[in-house]
C-alpha cells in the first residue's frame, strides 16, 4: 500500500477522443514521463483543483491524482492500473503510448511471495 | 417552477399555469385554491383534505406507489411523481401504473430531475404534466426525436407492428 | 436472418441522429459527464483504461457477410484494425474517438446494426445459442422469440432506467448453450404435455459479486402470451429492484429476497391485467412473419460423408465441427483462441477474409458464441477442408474448441476501467502450458473462463475452472474456484482458498488438472470428477506448493 507521504501525479482523460493525459505546469502533456510530479499533497491537491477549470470547459473528464514512486530507473506509478494506463496494453506492444513513444513498456513483472499457508489450508494429501 | 402540459385532443405540448400551490407537511392548509400534499400529509389529514372544496393533489416520492393512495386516488385532480435522481426510473412505472392499473383521469405530473432525453418515455409513460425550465420549444423537439416506438405504452400510442399491418 | 424493413431503418436512423444531438450538447456543455455518461453507455460508449470503448450490438449473435465486412471497416477506418468478441456475442471497439461515434452508429445502421442498449441501466442484448436454426437437438430455433424481445425491448419508455443492467438469454434447446440460468431472465422453448410449443421463463440469475442461479417463474407461458409475461417481470423489478445499494440492484437480489412463491404472485398480479387487455399479444401472424426471416438456407440433398484428411485436418474435426440438422452438412467453430493469442480479438483482416468464406461456403451467415469464438452454422461436410485449408492460412483454424486451451478471458486490466487485474496474460499462459494437442486431448473437456474483477464479464463463476483477478495490497492475486458450468446441469464454482501469484496461477492450474488426471474414472469430464470428489484433493494439490515452501 502506497505511503500517505508517497509523491503523486495528476491523471485525466480528453473528451473528444479519450487519450489519456497527464498535468504539467497547468496544461495536459501525452505522455507521463513529461508531467507534474507532486512531492507535496497540498501542491497535488491545487493542482486537482486548478484541473476542474477543464472538466468545466469540457476539455477533459474525471480528473484524478494517484501515486507514484522513484528509482533508478525514474518515476513510476505504485498501481498495476496506471503503469499499464500510462504504456498500454501488456498484450499487444504495438498499440497504445507504448508504440508511439509516449510511454515506456511496463517494467519486467514483479517477483511476489506465494500464499501463506493460512491455519485451514490442509495440505494433506 | 414553470409548467407545460398536454392538453387537447392532439396532446399538443403547452406552457401552462400552475393552479396549485404545493403545502408543506408542517403548514396550515389553504382556505382555497389547489393544494398538493404529500402522501404522509393525506394520511394524516385525509378527511380535511377532502371536505376542502377545492382540488386535491399528493406528491409522491419514488418509492411510493400511486397504489398506496387506494380508491382515495380518483378524488384526485393531480398525482405529481417525483424524480429524485435522473436515474431513478421507478416513476415510469407509477405513471403507467395510474394510467392502467387504477385508470386515472386526473394530470400526472413529474416534477424532479429529469433530462431532456427522458421527456418522450414520461409522456408515454403516462405523464401530462411537467415541472420544468425547458422551453417549449426545446420539449417538443424532444418529442419529434424518434417518429416511431416498437412496443406499447400508457399514451396508447400506434407502435410500428400496428404501421406494419395498416392500422 | 432478420432484415429491417422502413420502419426498423428509420428507427435506428434517428437514434443515430439522437446521439449524435446528444454529443454536440456534451461537447458545447450544455451535458455535463455524469448526465451524458448514461445516455452514451445506451449507446454502447463506455471511457476505459486507455481510450473510449463502443460496444457494438450483435442480437442473438447473428452476423451477414456484409455486416462482417462493416465491422472490419470501421476496425480500420475508426479503430487499430481489429475487434474483440465478447461473453454476450457482441464486439467491442477499444479505440474509437468520441466524435466519430455518431459516424460509427451512421455506418453501421447502413448494414442494419447498431449499438442500442448495449450498455446502460436498461435491457441489454438478448443472447442466443450459437448453433440456433443448426444445431440436431433444437426444438425451434430460438432467434425469431430473440428477434421479437429485441424490438419489444429497444427504447421501452418504461424500462429505460431499470435499477441496474438486464440480461435476457433464449435457448431453443434442451441442451443449454446459452447458459440460460445465469441471466437476469431467460427463456427457454419447451413443449407441453399436450405437444404444443411455448416458453419456460427463468429470473434471477446472475454473475458478479453474488451469483446466483435463476428459477422458473414461469412453467410454460404461450407464444401469444410470451411479451405480457416479459413485461410483468420487468414491471416488478423496475418497481421494487434495489436502488440504494449498486451491488445489490440486479434482479437476483430481488428474486431471493421474494422468493419463487411471491416472485411469481407477483408477476402473475401484472401478468393477468396485462393479458386481459390484450395490448401485448404476440398475434400468429406476427411471429409466423418473424419465423419467415429465420426460415434455413435453402439445403441441398448431399450424402451425409465426412471428407477425411490429414493429421492436422482429422484434429481439427475431433473438437470443431458439430452435427447439423440437414445431412451433408456440419457445423463449424472458427477457434478465436489461438495459443498464446488473446482470446476473442479478430483482426480486420481476418473479418474480411471470414466473409469471403461466408460468401463462398458459409451461406451467408456467421455466428459470434458467447465462449468469445465464431461459428459456421451451415458448411457442407464436402467443404470442410478446403474451409480448414483458408482457417489454418488466417490463423483461425486452432483445433481446440472446447478443450483447456479454449479459454474465456475479459480484457482486464490490459483494457478496462473496473478490472482489478489482468486476466489475457494468464490466459495467454495457461494456453502455452497446455499447448500439447494430446496433452489437451487427454484432458477432455475442460473450460476455464477467467475474470480481472468481480463483475465476472469473463464468467468465471461458470467455468469448469474459474479463475478471478484481485488487487491484494497493489499486487494481482487470483483466486481459484472449480466446478461451474453454464450448461443445463448449470453450478457457481466453489472457492477454493486464498488466492495465486501471476506466476502462481499458472502451476496451480497444472496441478489440479493432474489431481484431475490421477482421481478420475472411466469418461469422467473435469466436472464430473470433481462434482464426484469435491474441493480437498484438488485444494491440496493446488497449495502443494507451500507444503514443500513451509518446509
Amino acid at each position: 500500500m502506497a505511503k500517505v507521504s508517497d509523491p503523486q501525479m495528476l491523471t485525466a482523460n480528453r473528451l473528444v477522443d479519450g487519450d489519456v493525459l497527464y498535468w504539467k505546469a497547468g496544461q495536459w502533456v501525452l505522455s507521463l514521463k513529461d508531467a507534474d510530479v507532486f512531492a507535496a499533497a497540498k501542491d497535488a491537491e491545487a493542482a486537482l483543483a486548478a484541473a476542474q477549470k477543464y472538466v468545466a470547459d469540457n476539455v477533459v473528464v474525471n480528473p484524478y491524482l494517484f501515486d507514484v514512486k522513484t528509482d533508478a530507473k525514474g518515476i513510476h506509478p505504485v498501481k498495476e492500473r496506471e503503469i499499464i494506463r500510462a504504456a498500454g496494453p501488456t498484450v499487444r506492444d504495438d498499440l497504445g503510448k507504448q508504440a508511439s513513444g509516449l510511454g515506456s513498456k511496463p517494467p519486467p513483472r514483479r517477483i511476489e511471495m506465494p500464499p501463506k499457508p493460512g491455519k485451514d489450508n490442509d495440505v494433506s494429501i | 417552477m414553470p409548467l407545460i402540459k398536454l392538453s387537447g385532443e392532439s396532446r399538443t405540448a403547452t406552457l401552462a399555469c400552475d393552479s396549485f400551490v404545493r403545502v408543506a407537511d408542517d403548514a396550515a392548509l389553504p382556505e382555497d385554491g389547489g393544494a398538493i400534499v404529500s402522501l404522509t400529509r393525506f394520511r394524516k389529514d385525509r378527511d380535511a383534505l377532502l371536505a376542502r372544496n377545492a382540488p386535491i393533489g399528493v406528491r409522491l416520492m419514488a418509492d411510493e406507489s400511486p397504489e398506496q393512495l387506494g380508491d382515495d386516488v380518483h378524488r384526485l385532480s393531480v398525482v405529481v411523481i417525483e424524480f429524485p435522481k435522473f436515474r431513478d426510473g421507478r416513476g415510469f412505472s407509477w405513471a403507467r401504473m395510474l394510467r392502467t392499473r387504477l385508470n386515472f383521469k386526473g394530470e400526472v405530473r413529474v416534477a424532479g430531475d429529469f433530462l431532456y432525453d427522458q421527456i418522450s418515455y414520461l409522456v408515454r409513460t403516462g405523464f401530462d404534466a411537467f415541472e420544468t425550465n425547458f422551453t417549449l420549444e426545446v420539449f417538443t423537439r424532444a418529442l419529434s426525436e424518434m417518429s416511431t416506438v416498437y412496443q406499447p405504452s400508457a399514451d396508447g400510442r400506434k407502435t410500428i407492428r400496428d404501421l406494419r399491418s395498416g392500422k | 436472418m432478420y432484415r429491417y424493413d422502413e420502419f426498423d431503418a428509420k428507427f435506428v436512423a434517428e437514434r443515430v441522429e439522437q446521439f449524435r444531438g446528444q454529443v454536440a450538447r456534451r461537447l458545447s456543455g450544455e451535458l455535463n459527464e455524469d448526465q451524458f455518461k448514461l445516455l452514451r453507455l445506451m449507446n454502447g460508449l463506455y471511457l476505459q483504461l486507455h481510450a473510449y470503448m463502443l460496444r457494438i450490438a450483435v442480437p442473438y449473435g447473428t452476423l451477414s457477410a456484409k455486416q462482417l465486412r462493416m465491422l472490419a471497416h470501421i476496425a480500420r477506418k475508426y479503430d487499430r484494425g481489429y475487434g474483440h468478441f465478447t461473453t454476450r456475442q457482441n464486439i467491442q471497439f477499444n479505440w474509437p474517438k468520441l466524435v466519430d461515434v455518431p459516424d460509427i452508429l451512421s455506418d453501421l445502421a447502413s448494414v442494419e446494426m447498431h449499438c442500442i442498449q448495449t450498455s446502460g441501466n436498461c435491457i441489454r442484448n438478448v443472447t442466443a445459442d450459437h448453433f440456433a436454426g443448426a444445431a440436431a437437438d433444437e426444438i425451434e430455433d430460438p432467434r425469431p422469440i430473440a428477434e421479437i424481445i429485441r424490438q419489444w425491448s429497444s427504447l421501452h419508455p418504461e424500462f429505460v432506467y431499470l435499477p441496474r443492467k438486464f440480461k435476457i438469454a433464449v435457448s431453443g434447446s434442451a441442451h443449454d448453450r446459452a447458459a440460460l440460468k445465469f441471466h437476469d431472465m431467460a427463456v427457454e422453448i419447451v413443449r407441453n404435455d399436450a405437444g404444443e410449443v411455448g416458453y419456460r421463463v427463468l429470473v434471477g440469475g446472475g454473475m458478479g459479486r453474488t451469483p446466483y442461479l435463476g428459477y422458473v417463474v414461469g412453467d410454460y407461458v404461450a407464444k401469444t402470451d410470451i411479451l405480457a409475461f416479459l413485461e410483468s417481470v420487468m414491471r416488478v423489478y423496475n418497481q421494487s429492484g434495489r436502488r440504494d445499494n449498486l451491488y445489490k440492484s440486479r434482479i437476483k437480489i430481488l428474486a431471493a429476497a421474494l422468493g419463487p412463491e411471491e416472485m411469481r404472485r407477483q408477476v402473475m398480479r401484472e401478468f393477468m391485467e396485462i393479458k386481459q387487455k390484450g395490448t401485448l399479444a404476440l398475434p400468429a401472424e406476427e411471429l409466423a412473419r418473424i419465423d419467415a426471416y429465420f426460415a434455413p438456407p435453402k439445403f441441398e440433398s448431399l450424402p451425409d460423408e465426412m471428407p477425411k484428411g490429414d493429421a492436422d485436418f482429422e484434429n481439427w474435426k475431433k473438437t470443431n465441427v458439430h452435427a447439423h440438422r440437414a445431412p451433408g452438412y456440419a457445423i463449424a467453430t472458427i477457434s478465436l483462441k489461438p495459443i498464446g493469442g488473446v482470446p476473442g480479438d479478430c483482426s480486420a483482416e481476418q473479418m474480411d477474409a471470414l466473409a469471403e468464406l461466408m460468401d463462398k461456403f458459409g451461406m451467408d451467415e456467421i455466428r459470434v458464441s458467447h465462449e468469445q469464438n465464431l461459428v459456421l452454422p451451415h458448411v457442407k461436410k464436402r467443404d470442410l477442408p478446403a474451409i480448414f485449408a483458408r482457417l489454418s492460412e488466417l490463423g483461425l483454424a486452432t483445433p481446440n474448441a472446447g478443450l483447456i486451451t479454449d479459454i474465456i478471458a475479459c480484457p482486464g486490466l490490459d483494457y478496462c476501467d473496473l478490472a482489478n487485474a489482468r486476466s489475457i496474460p494468464i490466459a495467454q499462459d495457461i494456453a502455452k502450458r497446455f499447448a500439447d494437442l494430446d496433452k489437451q486431448h487427454e484432458i477432455g473437456e475442460l473450460k476455464i473462463k477467467i475474470s480481472g474483477c468481480i463483475n465476472a464479464c469473463g464468467h468465471h463463476h461458470a467455468g469448469h475452472i474459474g479463475i478471478l483477478g484481485v488487487d491484494k495490497k497493489g499486487v494481482e492475486f487470483y483466486q481459484l474456484q472449480l466446478g461451474g458450468s453454464g450448461a443445463e446441469d448449470a453450478s457457481i464454482g466453489d472457492i477454493m482458498g486464498p488466492g495465486f501469484g501471476e506466476h502462481e496461477i499458472g502451476p496451480a492450474v497444472e496441478r489440479v488438472v493432474k489431481a484431475y488426471l490421477m482421481l478420475r474414472q472411466d469418461g469422467e469430464r473435469f466436472l464430473d470428477t470433481y462434482r464426484r470428489v469435491g474441493m480437498e484433493p484438488f485444494k491440496n494439490m493446488a497449495y502443494l506448493d507451500q507444503l514443500y515452501a513451509a518446509h
